[in-house]
């Protein structure tokens, strides 16, 4: 008598199998920022008067704004989360795309910051300080990028058709820890002037 | 992770703004209390964001609800973190070495930024809102660099 086969998880762990994946992604990019984070502490130890000096320049306000943005959209995808848990694909699209949203505004918070202090002169070639804040602010940026496009195909590639629910739960996880890393920048690149 | 019971999302997040607005203010208003600043800003900056990222981590990644295995990957690597950083820390903190030397000297590095920088010069008309909200932090700088005030 044939049995017909279906999908099960075959997870060893006990974590399903693409949640444990985001949580390699997350170990890996935390060697990646831990990384660039460490070095930046290092000159910041070692050339302290001068990194000061540069760190003035950067805009408290915005940096301050695009935190609020990151921690709301935070809760957010929290809640699109515990919806996608009750199979509730109204709401849970509907607090992708606010996150989404906010990370928008964040990317244009960003774009507006890198312009101005573009126009005053400051590049990624200028100083060491320069070249850590936009590298490390700018490689965050593109992660909160991919993390918006990636929401996005969720939302309209599997919650709308009511298929793949855990996406939400992992690109969740990817987006809590790219705000983890901005809680960090935040004080290191604006406040410890 | 749908067998435990969400925590409150809410009180979390009123949780983590209200570190947020301390973790901002805290640097404002430390010069007031003079020997004990620099405690206070790397408390208030560093300290809440450490709190901070500890909240998201526990409670919107339901870390503390998730299987060992996560914890341990992430202790795993932010062990090795640790490793890469004490291993260069203790050559790279100084300014030479067995035949090498940085390239810059620090005074000279002063000296450009200053030169460079526009909060210092007050210069750009054309954005001054950003002038003043950099202000203090010009200020700030003259506090703790002294000798390299300019007027």
């Amino acid at each position: 008598m044939a049995h017909q086969i279906i999908a099960t998880s075959r997870s060893r762990t006990g974590i399903p199998t693409g949640r444990l994946a985001v949580w390699w992604v997350i170990g890996s990019e935390i060697l990646i920022f831990g990384g660039l984070i460490a070095s930046y502490l290092l000159n910041r130890f070692n050339h302290g008067p001068s990194w000061s000096i540069e760190a003035a320049n950067t805009n408290t306000f915005i940096g301050a704004c695009n935190t609020f943005w990151l921690l709301t959209s935070s809760l957010f995808v929290v809640y699109a989360h515990a919806a996608s848990e009750r199979r509730d694909a109204a709401k849970t699209r509907m607090w992708i795309w606010l996150t989404i949203m906010l990370g928008g505004f964040f990317m244009g918070f960003k774009a507006y910051e890198y312009t101005t202090e573009i126009h005053h002169g400051f590049t990624l070639f200028t100083s060491n300080f320069w070249s850590f804040y936009y590298t490390a602010t700018g490689l965050h940026g593109f992660h909160v990028l991919c993390g918006m496009v990636i929401m996005a195909i969720i939302a309209e590639g599997d919650i709308k058709k009511g298929q793949n629910w855990h996406r939400v739960e992992n690109i969740g996880l990817y987006w809590h820890f790219v705000d983890i890393v901005w809680i960090f920048l935040f004080p290191l690149m604006y406040i410890a002037k | 992770m749908a067998g435990h019971n969400h925590p409150s999302y809410l009180k979390i997040y009123i949780t983590l703004v209200i570190l947020f607005i301390v973790s901002v203010a805290g640097p404002e208003v430390a010069p007031a209390f003079g020997v004990f600043a620099k405690p206070i800003v790397l408390l208030t900056a560093f300290g809440i964001a450490i709190w901070k990222a500890y909240l998201v981590c526990a409670y919107f990644m339901h870390l503390k609800f998730e299987k060992i295995y996560a914890p341990y990957i992430l202790l795993a690597c932010f062990s090795l973190l640790f490793v890469f950083f004490f291993g260069t820390a203790t050559d790279a903190m100084f300014a030479n070495g067995h035949n090498w030397v940085k390239p810059v000297s620090e005074e000279a590095a002063v000296e450009e930024a200053k030169a460079r920088s526009y909060v210092l010069h007050g210069s750009h008309d054309d954005h001054g809102e950003d002038q003043h909200d950099d202000s203090d932090g010009a200020d700030h700088d003259d506090d703790h660099d002294s000798g390299d005030k300019e007027h």
